[in-house]
This record gives structure tokens, C-alpha cells and sequence, in this order.
């Protein structure tokens, strides 16, 4: 398996990057990692006249403190931002999502904005920015605009990203106060996508939960906040049993598919266990 | 045709590849360097493993015009010059970590950069730690044997957790001649 010929781009700056998009011709696909594109390009479910490959854009790389926020480079390997120090501190939901993102040759040359701007929705990163709030930096030739969580993911694999733009970077409000985090991710086998997964996001406050998010990778065609849940935990006593109740609302307004891994019916019943797991975990209980 | 200048086991060349040339196809059809193979062509089974500028990577889901500049170490290039075997392939040898073999180059490529960030991994974490290697032959259980036998080596006390595997012949007495 062969990809079908394609003209090839490699810029070294987002300037050159946005410039090739603009006169790759109709059909353009952007390379980050190239491990998603790669395998459906193979299988000739994409043959894109034009990859603008943005493996030598240097500035896209790495993390960095930016006061209120961590910015994390769209094209930061999952390596890296699993073992980096700013993301262990600030939002160490990333790291352990990532984690469990394929396997070490993948997580090589795999990057964080490429996993996000492919918004698979069995992908494990979309549900973790979504519960994040974090802000999606896009560039296009007229100038960059930021996009929240909340509205990047559109539809199956489908973002607001429009043609001719380039997610350049992902911005990660630092949380003040005390903050648990957990993502619970539940598949079969090494390296498989993630049957249904949750994370979980909690500022606990004397005793109680003064806020959760929940974000839910894979209970619809974008990852889905789920907020029955956020909304019974809001203010509520931080208990085993206050969770586990809560917990059995984390189905409402989702609409999971049916496919070889699970029946609708089954996701909806595994969303609650590993909400009430992952905000049990995140709680500190 | 793009010209790429590569470094592949130490020699480098300069070759003309179409952009849509994976960096497996490369090394096998162009160099002749078959020692690394292609298993699933789907970047999950592993046996394409090689190295890129110091990581493991699925060769079959990388161009070869991103090796452009670049360097790679394949299973042919893992021994030492002048003869003998890598320490992990040599305990791929004798913990017998492998029956039919397709999957063992991805094995040992993925095994050496597993041991390079973490140089005494737990039976756990080389299981994790490979689970980008799909063996359909052996369960496994000798291949974490051999890991953690040549990170031993590695260390330099040249024992490592694991002992040779020892057959547990109580189902098959006659294997080990058992007085039962």
C-alpha cells in the first residue's frame, strides 16, 4: 500500500507554511506527524494533490510559561509533551491522556496539534482540551484568531478550521486552587483506540466539589462535555455516593455510535462508570 | 523525484525518491536493507521499526524524504563493527525471544529505545514499553525475558532480573523426563 503521488511541500515557517497551502491547488493536506495521515493516505482514503509537511517548522515546537496559560506548540511530539515540566505541573491531564495515545513509535512523531486538528472522536486529546477550556491559536495569511474547545470540534474529523488556516498553537489556562485530575480511558488492547474514555477536571473546597469537568472522548461525533454531570457535582459534598449518583447522568445528550468495539447502548453504560471512576480519582477519594 | 541525503547504518547517500516513497520501501528496495520488514503496512504491528535521528519509528509510516538530512539505524546496522551481536540481540538468541522471527528486528529496535530512557524497566514496563510489537508467535513471555536480560547487560552488571526461562513441565513431564 502506496499512497497516490502528490506534490510535496516542507516549509520552515509558518509564513512559508501558509503560503504553501494557499498555492497547494484545491486539494491540500497538512502533515504534522503524519501518523494518522500517512496510514489513510496508504489506504488511498485520502490522495491529496499537495502535503505541506510541517516537520521543520521549528517554531511550532515546544512549550512554554505564558503567565495565565502554558502554550503548547501544535507540532510538539507526544513525546515531549508527555515528559514536559510544564505540563506535568500545570496540566498533568495531558501528560497521563497522552500517554495511553497508540504506542512509543508513534508517540515519536505524533503531535499534539495534529491529534487535535484530526478531531477523531475516538482520538484521547479533543476531551482532554475540551475539559481543559483550553484555546486553539489559528493561523491564516489575513492574521491568527483564537478558537475555545468549546467551539473548535464541529463535527466527525471536522474542526473550525477553515481551508488555508494552520492550527499553530494550543493555549492551557493555568487552574488556581486545588484542582484533581484523571482520565480514565477504557479499550481492549495495546495501543487501541479508546472504546469510550473520560476526563476528569475537579477544584475540590473544604469537603465539597466547588467545580467539575467532564470532558467525554468518543460518545459522539466530537468530543462532548458532559454537563448533567458538572451540574449535580457543582457545590456537592465531596462523597463516594454523591459522585456515583451524579455519575449515572453522564449519557444525557450524547450519541455514541455503534461499531466492532460497542453498541451505543454499551458506551452509554461505560460513560457512567468511568465518569464516576474518573471524578472519584480526580476528588482525591 | 526529490533528492534526499540520508545516513543509513553508517553510510550515507544521496538518492532521488518520490515524496510518496515510505522510508520502509526506501531501505528495503532501494538499499537493500531487507533486514527491516514490512508486517501489517497498517503502523500497528511494529515489525518496520527503526531509528530516526536517535528514536524509534514505524518506517512504514514516514517518508523517506522526512529522513531528508537525517539519520537512521536499522536492525543490520545494530551490531557492533567488527563482528559479534548486540547485547539485546544476543539475549533475543539465548532467552529464545522469538519463534518464526518476522517480528524480531522491530522487537530489538523497539527494545533498544525503550532501554535508552529507561535502563532497568519492570516486567511492566517493558510489556508497555513494547506495545507497539505485535508477536503472534511467542505470548510474549520470553521476549520481556530478553529485554530485561540485555538491560542487565546493558548496565554493565551483566546479570539482569532475568534467569534463562525455565519450562514449567508439569503439564508435559516427558519434556523434561520427569519421574511421574
Amino acid at each position: 500500500m502506496i499512497p497516490a503521488a502528490f506534490a510535496y511541500a516542507r516549509p520552515s515557517t509558518v509564513d512559508e507554511a501558509l503560503q504553501a497551502i494557499a498555492e497547494g491547488g484545491d486539494d491540500v493536506k497538512i502533515m504534522a506527524g503524519g501518523q494518522s495521515l500517512i496510514p489513510v493516505m496508504r489506504l488511498r482514503l485520502a490522495a491529496p494533490e499537495t502535503v505541506v509537511d510541517l516537520t521543520r517548522v521549528a517554531e511550532l515546537r515546544g512549550v512554554r510559561d505564558d503567565g495565565d496559560a502554558i502554550v503548547i506548540g501544535a507540532m510538539t511530539t507526544h513525546h515531549d509533551v508527555m515528559t514536559d515540566p510544564l505540563v506535568l505541573q500545570h496540566a498533568p491531564l495531558i501528560a497521563e491522556a497522552t500517554e495511553t495515545v497508540a504506542d512509543r513509535q508513534v508517540r515519536a512523531r505524533g503531535t499534539f496539534g495534529g491529534a487535535l486538528a484530526h478531531a477523531d472522536p475516538a482520538g484521547d486529546l479533543p476531551a482532554v482540551a475540551l475539559a481543559l477550556d483550553a484555546d486553539f491559536v489559528i493561523a491564516g495569511l489575513g492574521g491568527r484568531r483564537t478558537v475555545p474547545a468549546s467551539e473548535f470540534f464541529v463535527d466527525y474529523l471536522t474542526t473550525a478550521l477553515e481551508e488555508g488556516e494552520l492550527l499553530v498553537e494550543i493555549r492551557v489556562p493555568k487552574l488556581a486552587g486545588e484542582w484533581g485530575m484523571r482520565y480514565e480511558k477504557f479499550n481492549r488492547v495495546a495501543q487501541a483506540w479508546s472504546i469510550v474514555a473520560v476526563a476528569a477536571v475537579v477544584r475540590r473546597e473544604d469537603g465539597h466539589i466547588a467545580e467539575a469537568r467532564i470532558g467525554l472522548t468518543n460518545m459522539g461525533a466530537t468530543p462532548l462535555r458532559a454537563s448533567a454531570v458538572e451540574a449535580a457535582l457543582a457545590g456537592a459534598q465531596a462523597s463516594p455516593e454523591t459522585i456515583a449518583e451524579a455519575a449515572r447522568s453522564a449519557a444525557e445528550g450524547t450519541a455514541p455510535s455503534s461499531d466492532l468495539n460497542a453498541q451505543a447502548d454499551y458506551r452509554e453504560h461505560l460513560v457512567q462508570v468511568l465518569t464516576r471512576r474518573a471524578v472519584t480519582a480526580a476528588a482525591g477519594l | 523525484m526529490t533528492q534526499i541525503n540520508v545516513r543509513v547504518d553508517g553510510v550515507t547517500y544521496t538518492d532521488d525518491v518520490e515524496p510518496r516513497t515510505l522510508l520502509v520501501h526506501y531501505l528495503r528496495e532501494q538499499l537493500g536493507k531487507v533486514g527491516t520488514v514490512v508486517g501489517c503496512d497498517t503502523s500497528n504491528c511494529g515489525a518496520c521499526t527503526v531509528h530516526l535521528d536517535g528514536a524509534a519509528v514505524k518506517s512504514c509510516t514516514v517518508l523517506a524524504v522526512q529522513a531528508d538530512g537525517g539519520e537512521v539505524t536499522t536492525i543490520e546496522g545494530l551490531a557492533p563493527e567488527g563482528g559479534g551481536l548486540h547485547p539485546m540481540q544476543k539475549a533475543f538468541h539465548e532467552m529464545h525471544g522469538l519463534q518464526c522471527g518476522f517480528c524480531t528486528p522491530g522487537m530489538i529496535m523497539a527494545s533498544v529505545d525503550l532501554l535508552k530512557e529507561n535502563p532497568d524497566p519492570s516486567e511492566t514496563e517493558v510489556r508497555e514499553g513494547i506495545e507497539g510489537n505485535l508477536c503472534r508467535c511467542t505470548g510474549y513471555q520470553n521476549i520481556v525475558r530478553a529485554v530485561q536480560q540485555a538491560a542487565g547487560e546493558m548496565r554493565g552488571s551483566g546479570n539482569g532480573h532475568a534467569s534463562p526461562a525455565e519450562v514449567d513441565t508439569a503439564a508435559a513431564p516427558h519434556v523434561a523426563g520427569a519421574q511421574q
